[in-house]
């Protein structure tokens, strides 16, 4: 053992297999893992555990300030800094003003939403252990994946992956760091 | 025994109610990898240069033009006195009406759950980044003293003055440059886990690199996904009401206004329904050859073509419906200068363009009806470039036509386009197909990840993709 090991991966041919095998992983308590696959899977979320994504309130939150920035930009330009008196029409009013704020709040409701996303996840992140190792490149094609780090605190080699082949992966590796 | 599980476990359908599947011949997901990427991988195909180079060379005319018209004024131009917008206002409508449909695709069918929508949405979001970057340049120049357009933006300056919010045409600036900053950043999300696809497949180091940096480090964890599905419900959930409000808004400049034939109701819907009717004819325009060439028969199949055809259809209906809607309130209205426009468009000099408009958006689409028609990919996209040319007519009608004869007959005019609007126009083309054969060439132009999630290998209740019965 020369380099450090970041964890046990398991290969399923099947969406279905990388399932069952996370409902096993899910049930038997571990934290630091992860299911890739080559795109989502429906129902992957409820097998993980995972709770609804927090996505919507980073954008919630870029749709209000879009909104209230557009607002009160709006109305300190034209009716406060320089007053542009246009055909007797009030100097500030929120419906002249609606659409240039509306296309605010989708604008920065768009940004929070990536923003979120990327801040979540954690990307970019270019040095990933998995993206070392050559069967992995399979999780973008037809490969799904299921990940245990070293770093759970019930990591156990041996135990691992019995669970795992259990599962009813035929293919199974250390990933080094 | 476990073929009992499964017939037992698994609700099996009747023949006849069976769907066509999204996905021809079965594919399974790594096919639809190999074949998709296998665009951008291997020698360049013949056809692409025979389009390329003359592409290129249209949009060194278009750079050519605009140099010539930003060096010497907009009197290069054929706009005159009363018609004081004309090619370059039709064209910028023209070019982000045909964007709309991209959007369509991308975010309101997503929302209704068209599954069908993954075979070609990668396609016509890239034709609504490129139309809507065709469509900005002709504001931008029209103004004439291009070096003065960062006035649009509320940016302090020394003169110590702000834009005039209460200007439809102010609205315009937000609305469409939210728009392509919106529509990139949903291309682009949609775009990652594909990049990541493209790096791993890479062999060069130079192709590694760039779809690796261009990826961020995806690598398909369900954690991510979890957070990137969300965003993206999001994102098409802020691009529906953004695509209804560009064009809203672009027919605002003209309903705001008070010339006749431009001061009406229904133009916000009508220029909505009109830009998704275009955007359909382009992307069938594009998105039939290329299916061919490309060898994409089974994940463009015959079902999306007729059902783009059926979207065209009942768009194209909508824009008859609000044509005639146009001439019946122009005489229930019963002001002369309103019936003077409408007569003008029908009788006027520029009849001819009316009536080209006329036959190109209201009757000529009315042939899909035909399920034999729909099946017939030449009749297809010849149809699909004639609806494209009838909504050039349409906003020509609408600019040119209400504009040349005003209110002072002393004022009428005949207006002509000159070479350099011509020149123009036709350069944008070359900028419009450059940057889409550069976008198929380089970048997977199907959303893999997405087309391999709607077959049935992707779903972990049938039988490809795993199901064993069970408790499932």
């Amino acid at each position: 053992m020369n380099a450090k090991i970041h964890g046990i991966m398991a290969e399923y041919t099947t969406p279905a297999d990388a399932m069952h095998a996370a409902e096993k992983v899910r049930d038997a308590g571990f934290r630091k893992w992860d299911v890739f696959t080559p795109f989502p899977v429906h129902g992957m979320d409820k097998a993980m555990g995972l709770k609804n994504s927090k996505v919507g309130w980073f954008s919630f939150i870029g749709g209000c300030t879009g909104y209230t920035t557009g607002m009160l930009m709006i109305w300190f330009l034209n009716a406060i800094d320089y007053k542009i008196m246009i055909g007797g029409k009030p100097m500030f009013s929120p419906f002249s003003a609606f659409p240039p704020s509306y296309e605010l709040t989708i604008l920065l409701g768009a940004f929070g939403a990536i923003g979120g996303m990327l801040f979540l996840n954690r990307l970019p992140r270019l040095h990933h252990p998995l993206l070392k190792n050559k069967r992995f490149a399979l999780a973008t094609h037809d490969r799904f994946f299921v990940v245990i780090e070293t770093a759970d605190p019930k990591f156990n080699e041996v135990e691992t992956r019995k669970l795992l082949e259990a599962a009813g992966s035929k293919r199974i590796e250390l990933v080094e760091e | 025994m476990a073929s009992d599980a499964t017939a037992t476990a698994l609700p099996t359908v009747p023949k006849e109610l069976e769907r066509i599947p999204l996905v021809s011949n079965n594919r399974s997901p790594g096919w639809i990898s190999d074949r998709v990427a296998g665009i951008c991988e291997g020698k360049t195909p013949a056809w692409w240069w025979a389009a390329f180079i003359p592409s290129l060379i249209l949009a060194g005319v278009l750079l050519c033009m605009l140099a010539y018209q930003i060096s010497t004024g907009v009197g290069v131009w054929g706009n005159h006195h009363p018609t004081a917008w004309a090619w370059d206002i039709i064209n910028f409508v023209w070019w982000i009406g045909i964007g709309h449909a991209g959007t369509l695709i991308s975010a309101i069918l997503f929302l209704l759950r068209q599954k069908w929508r993954t075979g070609v949405n990668r396609a016509a979001e890239a034709m609504t980044i490129f139309a809507v970057m065709c469509a900005g340049i002709f504001p931008a120049i029209h103004v004439g003293r291009v070096w003065f357009d960062w006035f649009l933006f509320p940016i302090p300056n020394s003169n110590s003055i702000w834009p005039q919010f209460r200007s439809p045409l102010m609205w315009d600036v937000f609305a469409v440059s939210t728009y392509f900053t919106v529509s990139l950043l949903f291309w682009y999300v949609g775009l990652v886990p594909d990049l990541a696809v493209m790096r791993d497949r890479a062999k060069s180091k130079i192709r590694q690199f760039l779809y690796g940096l261009f990826s961020l480090g995806w690598t398909g964890s369900n954690r991510h996904w979890s957070n990137y599905e969300k965003a993206y419900l999001i994102l098409a959930g802020l691009s529906t009401p953004l695509v209804l409000s560009v064009h809203s808004i672009v027919s605002l400049d003209f309903a705001v206004s008070q010339v006749p034939g431009w001061h009406t109701t229904i133009f916000p819907p009508y220029f909505v329904a009109g830009a998704i009717f275009s955007g359909f004819g382009m992307v069938l325009t594009l998105l039939v050859p290329l299916r061919r060439w490309c060898h994409l028969e089974d994940i463009i199949t015959m079902r999306h073509i007729d059902v783009m055809c059926k979207v065209t259809l009942a768009t194209g209906s909508i824009v008859g419906y609000a044509y005639i809607m146009e001439l019946f309130i122009s005489w229930y209205s019963g002001s002369p200068f309103e019936r003077f426009a409408f007569l003008n468009r029908i009788k006027g000099p520029y009849a001819w363009g009316y009536w080209c408009m006329m036959g190109c958006n209201v009757i000529l689409p009315q042939l899909f009806w035909s399920k034999k028609i729909r099946e017939n990919l030449w009749i297809v996209f010849i149809i699909s470039i004639l609806v494209n040319i009838g909504m050039w007519f349409e906003r020509f009608v609408i600019i040119v036509i209400s504009l040349h004869r005003d209110f002072l007959p002393s004022n009428w005019a005949y207006y002509l386009p000159s070479p350099v609007d011509i020149l123009t126009y036709l350069g944008t083309f070359g900028l419009f197909f450059t940057l889409f054969l550069l976008f198929m060439r380089f970048l997977p132009m199907i959303a893999i990840s997405e087309v391999k999630g709607v077959t049935p290998h992707a779903d972990p209740h049938t039988v490809e993709g795993g199901a064993k019965g069970g408790h499932h």
